[in-house]
């Protein structure tokens, strides 16, 4: 009933005045009250609401309703489209001046849209009350800091160029799991002979996991540098070389499954090599937790290596927590930064997401085989960011971008996909 | 208007006498073979439905994908039922305050549109119409802003009210439709009696517009319960209606085709009752799409 | 004067509601939309610099956009003439008195009841675009499955995975679920046409065919109209089953201004969703508007 009254008072009011507040942008942030007193509700968005990425966040969750025993956590989880369906509605709740207490967003040029739009909260001071820059490893909070204020909580780090394999369908092709090819040419050399097996050698999925194949294949060919360039301008999309990249990318496209389109998400690929349908998957490292929820072992059932040609290279991404502007429960939302920030968190979070700690300070000496790798992998290793994750280009030209690459999945045109990178790059790079 | 749009009028039919009995046979075989076969064309995607909502992990041999389950497993309903329940109530709390407040406004603008014209009244009517037909797509943008401008809050409460108001221009051309039909000599009676406007409504026109009442809720009913462009735009997961927490369960990471054929059937209940018990009614809905009945 | 007013005030005041909330949310809506795509709003950060129509010039110049809109003329085409075809073939049928015509009809006319998302769900299934003789082909599904195992393995193909024809794999659960529509269309069509007329023709010696052509069919030109008409302009705005069958709405093959419109609304280029929008205003405008006309028109006739 109450809803009724809400619609026909709503309705009454629409013939007086349209405009009336909109995005609530002078309440203050700051407030009193530490966030060890907060109570109520603190709602948090993320597009984790299944599988494995679930468990992750119902792992944090766990250490902050521990932490903060007067609060309660509100899951504001919108499943669907590798986050696309969530960032809809997450854009429209923002426009409409009704954010969540903190939602999750890609460090990097994604975060770069909610500053420039005004919508999130300056979280500079919450760092120093919390010592946590220092806790942080610099290449990280460089990467967060945009004009001299940080804006998020990083909660992990993942990285995006690992190929995951089935030990088993690779042994049938004659091939050593632990010896993967050095580079390109070797790594379709080897998937010649899986194919000649009969399975497929390469799994993908649909549109963004296409893009994140192009980008593994692009940082491959292209070198750090090379790759790097392609954002800021130094590296020609239209050169030799980049044709070069593309042709890569076109065969390894044709070593894939051709459902592709239809697969729904990440997983469905990654279950094909799971299930020993495929051979090769590249993906983010997040696969590393659904083998492990699925109880497939490393080195047995499945193993792992940087993508060929990228060793010594960390194709980076990391989710982060903000406080947007005009949050219905600031002190919750910094109770729940807190648990995100703090290494406790970061521990129980990332040992079940399959990710490694963004806090340096976290422990982590359960963690699986592979997570400890990538740890000292992240330390010693070259840094890029990640194209298809918003980490490296805004979601605009992202979007662009995937177009184009969805498009080449169907015409495998070379020039084409060259000529129109190079338009959207040109359109994005002033 | 709506009752009778599919009765046979006449029960005509070949006249003529008997020529060929054997031929005749031959093309009524052929016929009910014919329409047999479109009925299984079109039961195809409801067998689909209905027995891969019933198989469980084990039976997830592609090749038995056409089959029978081998063990009938309910688990994939009750995932579905858990994740749906929610977003059911939550669509009967959407869409039936907004086909009853639809259909009383178009109601009384059919009414005043048929019997208690004033100049311009066809080109008020014709700019009402037009309203039903545009995408909504043109209005999104300073929808989503002037949705939040006059507050109301994400979810049912805003699609409520786009229900109600995107729903007013057929909500009315059905009962315009319907009240031509009432001899005007009623309404000419009232008024020589005195009665006003709203005295004619109640004692003449409203005690005759039942049918055209159960044409339009049938029609505000499955629209608005079918409806997933505004749900999209102004509702999420856990306050949006059943469509958006259907094209999630479907969506999600591993589609699980279990619980999300389990969960079509259960987001297709509703309106699949209203149309086997009132289907005339349903129909005459559809026709009234036509704008001219 | 006064005496008129007072006749048709009431009236005016009854509609008034009405008139404002259309007013409002159609037509205020529809100029604020076209004031959105003139500017350069094309990030989350606002910005209302007024850019002319550049927007539509750039969308219209874009491959990607003009290739939306060649996916949106051959849905439309498949679409209008599959359910008219079958629609059609299906009052004619059943036009004739039969034996258990009502519960042919119901079966028919069935689909129309579910939504796009419901049946989506389904489709996405029907239409997976793995085949048998495929690598990775024994997880063949769908109806190439179907296909392969009733001996008809050549017919099985890509679906809507093909960036030319694909599609018009979408307009088929489209036709699926609306040709039953359709076919109540004609069927009051049939029975509208009055028995004398046929039997006029028929004593006079007309075949049947010769019946069909000069006799029913210009008369069930209006209700061919509006069938037209109707579904246009369904498919002119067909978003929801191409949301629930194809799982990412950035899919080049498959994609639409109403797809492409969320595309971009998701990206935050506010301007371009505005132009996008109206671009599909002004197509279905084409479609409608003359009908409108035509109808008023007929009516005061």
């Amino acid at each position: 009933m109450r809803r009724r009254l809400t619609l026909i008072a709503a309705a009454a009011t629409l013939g007086l005045t349209l405009a009336g507040c909109g995005g609530a942008a002078d309440k203050p942030a700051e407030s009193a009250a530490p966030p060890a007193e907060a109570t109520g509700k603190v709602g948090v968005f993320t597009w984790w609401a299944d599988g494995s990425e679930k468990v992750g966040l119902d792992a944090l969750t766990a250490v902050f309703t521990k932490d903060y025993p007067k609060l309660t956590f509100d899951n504001l989880a919108v499943a669907g489209g590798a986050g696309s369906q969530a960032k809809s509605v997450l854009a429209a709740q923002l426009k409409a001046g009704n954010p969540p207490d903190s939602f999750q967003a890609h460090a990097g040029a994604e975060l770069q849209d909610y500053i420039d739009a005004e919508q999130l909260e300056d979280l500079s001071s919450f760092y120093t009350d919390n010592k946590l820059t220092e806790q942080f490893p610099k290449d990280l909070v460089d990467r967060l800091t945009v004009g001299g204020k940080i804006y998020s909580v990083p909660s992990n780090i993942h990285r995006a160029n690992v190929v995951w394999a089935n030990v088993e369908v690779l042994k049938k092709a004659g091939l050593d799991p632990t010896k993967p090819a050095e580079n390109l040419e070797g790594w379709f050399a080897d998937m010649d002979k899986i194919k000649a097996t009969g399975k497929t050698p390469l799994s993908v999925a649909g549109s963004w996991t296409q893009v994140q194949l192009f980008e593994n294949i692009l940082l491959s060919s292209l070198g750090v540098d090379g790759y790097n360039g392609l954002w800021d301008g130094k590296t020609d999309w239209k050169g030799a070389d980049v044709t070069k990249a593309i042709d890569a990318y076109k065969k390894a496209l044709s070593y894939t499954n051709t459902d592709r389109d239809s697969l729904s998400d990440w997983a469905p690929a990654t279950q094909l090599v799971q299930d020993g349908a495929a051979a090769y998957n590249v993906m983010g490292d997040w696969a590393e937790a659904k083998f492990a929820q699925d109880g497939d072992k490393a080195g047995v059932d499945y193993t792992y290596f940087p993508t060929p040609g990228t060793a010594g290279v960390f194709d980076f991404l990391a989710d982060s927590f903000t406080l947007p502007v005009g949050a219905p429960n600031p002190d919750g939302a910094k109770a729940w930064l807190t648990t995100v920030g703090s290494a406790e968190g970061q521990s129980a979070f990332n040992k079940a997401k399959g990710s490694i700690p963004a806090n340096i300070t976290a422990k982590t000496d359960d963690f699986s085989e592979y997570q400890k790798s990538a740890i000292k992998d992240f330390s010693q290793d070259k840094i890029v960011s990640s194209l298809a994750h918003g980490a490296a280009v805004p979601v605009a030209w992202l979007n662009d971008l995937s177009t184009a690459v969805s498009k080449f999945g169907g015409d495998g045109n070379v020039a084409g996909l060259q000529d129109s990178a190079a338009a959207i790059a040109a359109k994005f790079a002033q | 208007m709506a009752t009778s749009i599919l009765e046979r009028t006449s029960s005509g039919g070949t006249a003529a006498g008997a020529p060929n009995q054997t031929k005749r046979r031959i093309n009524r075989t052929l016929k009910y073979a014919l329409l047999l076969l479109f009925v299984i064309m079109i039961l195809i995607p409801a067998y689909v439905l209905f027995i891969t909502s019933f198989k469980g992990s084990s039976d997830a041999d592609p090749s038995r994908a056409w089959l029978l389950p081998e063990t009938w497993e309910t688990a994939g309903w009750a995932k579905a039922w858990t994740t749906l329940a929610p977003a059911l109530g939550r669509t009967f709390l959407l869409v039936i305050p907004a086909a009853i407040i639809s259909a009383t406004l178009g109601s009384i603008n059919g009414y005043v549109l048929s019997k208690w014209r004033f100049p311009g009244a066809n080109i008020v009517f014709t700019l009402i119409l037009f309203g039903m037909f545009i995408p909504y797509q043109a209005v999104m943008i300073p929808l989503t802003q002037l949705m939040s401008n006059i507050g109301v809050p994400q979810g049912i409460p805003s699609l409520m009210l786009l229900h109600i108001v995107y729903g007013l221009p057929i909500c009315t051309l059905i009962f315009r439709n319907y009240y031509e039909s009432v001899p005007s000599e009623l309404i000419e009676a009232a008024r020589m009696d005195g009665a006003g406007i709203m005295r004619t409504y109640t004692s003449v026109i409203f005690p005759v517009s039942a049918p055209g009442f159960v044409v339009v809720l049938i029609w505000q009913f499955t629209s608005a319960w079918n409806d997933y462009l505004f749900a999209a735009f102004f509702s999420s997961g856990r306050n949006g209606p059943v469509t958006i927490a259907l094209s999630f369960l479907a969506g999600g990471q591993l589609t699980d085709y279990a619980a999300s054929m389990a969960g079509a059937l259960i987001a297709s209940v509703p309106t699949l009752i209203v149309y086997i018990l009132l289907g005339k009614y349903f129909v005459g809905g559809l026709m009234s799409g036509s704008v001219k009945g | 004067m006064f005496r008129r007013v007072k006749h048709w005030g009431p009236g005016l005041l009854l509609l008034a509601p009405t008139i404002i909330l259309v007013g409002v949310f159609v037509y205020w809506l529809i100029f604020e939309n076209f004031r959105v795509s003139l500017t350069n709003q094309h990030t989350a950060k606002p910005s209302n610099k007024y850019v002319g129509f550049e927007n539509y010039t750039n969308l219209l110049a874009d491959p990607n956009f003009q290739h939306s809109l060649w996916n949106l003329l051959i849905l439309t085409v498949v679409f209008l003439s599959g359910t008219l075809i079958f629609g059609f073939l299906w009052a004619w049928i059943l036009d004739k008195p039969a034996k258990g015509e009502g519960f042919f009809r119901a079966v028919y006319l069935f689909p129309m009841s579910v939504s796009f998302i419901a049946s989506g769900v389904v489709w996405r299934w029907l239409l997976s675009s793995l085949q048998t003789d495929q690598p990775g082909g024994e997880r063949t599904t769908g109806l190439n499955r179907l296909l392969d195992s009733v001996g008809l393995g050549f017919m099985q193909n890509d679906w809507w995975s093909n960036p030319t024809w694909g599609i018009a794999a979408i307009a088929v659960p489209a036709i699926w679920q609306l040709s039953g529509y359709v076919m109540a269309l004609f069927l009051a069509g049939f029975r509208g046409i009055p028995e004398e007329l046929r039997e006029a023709a028929r004593i006079d010696g007309c075949s049947e065919w010769k019946l069909y052509r000069y006799v029913i069919f210009p008369q069930l030109n209006p209700v061919m109209l509006s069938a037209v008409i109707i579904i246009g302009h369904m498919s002119l705005k067909l978003f929801d089953l191409i949301r629930a069958i194809v799982p990412d709405a950035n899919t080049y093959d498959v994609q639409v201004p109403a797809t492409m419109m969320w595309v971009k609304y998701i990206g935050s280029d506010y301007a371009d969703a505005a132009a996008i929008g109206m671009i599909l205003l002004v197509l279905v405008a084409i479609v409608v508007i003359p009908y409108l006309m035509y109808t008023s028109r007929a009516e005061k006739r």
